[in-house]
């Protein structure tokens, strides 16, 4: 890609991404989540992806991090969802103080499984797209 | 109580941790280890009655259901043995069997993956609940029908996706249409407002729920993805769609909704009723033309899977007891089947049945416990297929349907007719040339199918009062009983 491209995503990914942590965090009070936050913050991977390209071989360790990024943030909610169980002897229980309404801290746990699916689904779409840009890479 | 979350927790943990490890001997162990103890854990919930499971503790508001609930009753019990013993049986198959593909632990994550899908989808009480879990399982099942990445299997694949996914529409409609009426998802209180303030949207949400699990359960006219998708997939994953998916996917979902929810009227028992005879009729004479082993075996289940919607939209508790007998017993034989159709694959080769032949020499444990399937799916007297078209057929004369009835028996015949030919063409008859070199296949797989044998030959048993009592009995109830299922409510 020209010059112009690389420049202006390297100074816009950092942006995107701290945009999609902040969709994440406060997704228990305003529009969005951990699924919308995920989704923008794989969109920076996308852009970063497109305008520098990369090495078949770079990519493919990319591709590797990113699969494993997505498991563990799917482990993650497990593990939310278990700790209900273990603690509380219920699925799912919340086990976490509610705090005060429409602060950062508050909503139990479901800022945790917010962040849990942000990282499931940062790494997914990541995954895919990787996934996609090999693809095209083995066809040529 | 404690342990009903286990059916979901267990698999998915599997499925997540096999996805980050590499070593293969892992999978093997914990894929194995975790369908044991679910088997074990369902096979303990005999022991307790009617229990209903709120996720996250969440208590109704002034008799309203807010939260998600869990629902385990005789049906879900019954369904639960089944879906677990053949996933243990086919987890055992795999450990030989999948040593020939590459990523086995993917296999493993997406296998994990269905059968959490599936114990949800017989666990839970909330229809929106049930179509997520209905998702997982159907998601998971397209791609390990992929799973050989060769081009047959990528194109059987993409069209069972497709079906796939029309059917899920029309189940997400359906669901729709019924939560803007009713303002609840709960389906205990669903069956409550739908009582009280009448049952209007019944007739064309029926129809939608009728043609989205149809196709999952692939009933006569929305049969066409079967028989690609099922013999494209791995042996054991094949075994685990016809033996389990398909039913819980689509008749146990189906019967859950019109039974305990909706509450089964005339036209409804009519309507399953043909479709289950034009199924049984239409897969039967279908398979006898095959000559690919393992789509014999898929038009075998579309034709099997119509005895069981006979028997259960007859409505009758013996036609209900027959239904799920028979529905017990598909998932043993043709589960059995399939493993035995991919020993067959794994020591020659081939499935083409042209290019087979004599192998019951070779491979005595293959050939026996493939015979002891095919006599019992045929209806052959002592096996346990015979006990259930035998209670189905005694159900239909006592509710005077006798035409029912006859097709009930012509089908019995035509499924003798296509197991005989399997036999002779794979099994009996003189050993071919180029198969003299056929070993017997290794421990594991043997191990699993002699346990399925086994089975086959012990389960009319079940038909005995004692044992009777413990499985079929609470099952048949919870049907019988209708939409009293809404008292559920007040737990």
């Amino acid at each position: 890609m020209s010059e112009i491209v690389k420049t202006v995503s390297r100074i816009f990914a950092p942006l995107i991404i701290v945009f999609g942590i902040y969709v994440t965090l406060h997704g228990h009070l305003t529009p969005g989540g951990g699924f919308a936050g995920g989704l923008i913050i794989a969109g920076a991977v996308v852009l970063l992806v497109l305008a520098y390209g990369g090495e078949r071989e770079k990519l493919e360790g990319e591709k590797k991090s990113t699969s494993r990024l997505e498991s563990s943030g799917i482990l993650l909610f497990w593990l939310v969802a278990v700790l209900g169980l273990v603690v509380g002897g219920i699925f799912f229980l919340n086990i976490m103080g509610k705090g005060l309404p429409f602060t950062i801290f508050s909503a139990g746990i479901i800022p945790v499984c917010n962040i849990a699916i942000a990282v499931e689904v940062g790494g997914a779409i990541s995954t895919i797209l990787l996934a996609l840009v090999l693809f095209e890479k083995d066809e040529n | 109580m404690y342990f009903l979350p286990l059916f979901i927790g267990l698999p998915l943990f599997g499925a997540f941790v096999l996805s980050l490890i590499k070593p293969r001997r892992v999978g093997d162990v914990l894929a194995n280890l975790i369908n044991l103890s679910l088997l074990v854990i369902s096979f303990l919930l005999l022991r307790f009655g009617t229990l209903v499971y709120k996720i996250g503790g969440w208590e109704p508001v002034n008799g309203i259901p807010i939260g998600i609930y869990w629902v385990k009753d005789g049906l879900s019990t019954l369904m639960l043995i089944i879906v677990n013993l053949v996933a243990l049986m086919a987890t055992i198959f795999s450990v030989n069997y999948m040593e020939r593909f590459t990523e086995k632990n993917r296999y493993y994550c997406l296998f994990l993956l269905m059968l959490a899908g599936m114990n949800g989808v017989i666990l839970s009480g909330d229809m929106f609940n049930l179509f997520v879990f209905l998702e997982i399982a159907s998601i998971a099942s397209y791609s390990l029908v992929a799973f050989g990445t060769g081009a047959e299997e990528l194109e059987a694949a993409f069209k069972y996706q497709i079906m796939g996914t029309i059917a899920s529409s029309f189940i997400l409609f359906g669901i729709a249409l019924l939560y803007s009426y009713t303002g609840t998802l709960n389906m205990a209180d669903m069956a409550r407002v739908l009582a009280t303030k009448g049952t209007a949207p019944v007739v064309f949400v029926g129809a939608l729920f009728i043609m989205g699990f149809g196709m999952k359960a692939a009933i006569m006219p929305f049969h066409a993805w079967l028989p690609d998708a099922h013999p494209s997939a791995p042996a054991p994953i094949s075994a685990m769609l016809s033996g389990v998916l398909i039913k819980v996917l689509g008749i146990y979902a189906l019967i859950r909704i019109i039974f305990n929810v909706f509450g089964i009227t005339p036209v409804l028992s009519d309507i399953l009723m043909v479709l289950g005879t034009i199924s049984l009729m239409v897969g039967g004479l279908l398979a006898i033309g095959q000559r690919d082993f393992k789509r014999l075996l898929a038009y075998s289940s579309i034709s099997q899977v119509g005895y069981i919607i006979l028997g259960i939209g007859l409505g009758t508790p013996l036609g209900i007891l027959g239904g799920l007998l028979h529905l017990l017993n598909h998932s043993v034989f043709k589960s059995l089947l399939f493993l035995n159709s991919g020993a067959v694959v794994y020591a020659t080769g081939t499935r083409d049945m042209q290019k087979l032949g004599g192998l019951n020499g070779k491979m005595p444990v293959t050939g026996g416990s493939s015979f002891i399937a095919s006599m019992s799916i045929a209806g052959v007297p002592p096996f346990s297929g015979f006990w259930s078209k035998l209670v189905i057929i005694i159900a239909c004369l006592f509710a005077n349907r006798f035409g029912f009835a006859i097709w009930a028996i012509v089908g019995s015949i035509i499924t003798l007719a296509y197991y005989m030919k399997v036999q002779r063409d794979v099994f009996f008859g003189p050993l071919r040339e180029d198969l003299r070199e056929t070993k017997e296949v290794p421990g594991f797989m043997k191990f699993s199918m002699i346990i399925l044998a086994v089975l086959c030959v012990s389960m009319g048993l079940l038909l005995i009062p004692q044992l009777r009592n413990i499985l079929l009995t609470p099952a048949v109830e919870v049907l019988k009983n209708g939409i009293e299922y809404a008292g559920l409510i007040s737990y």
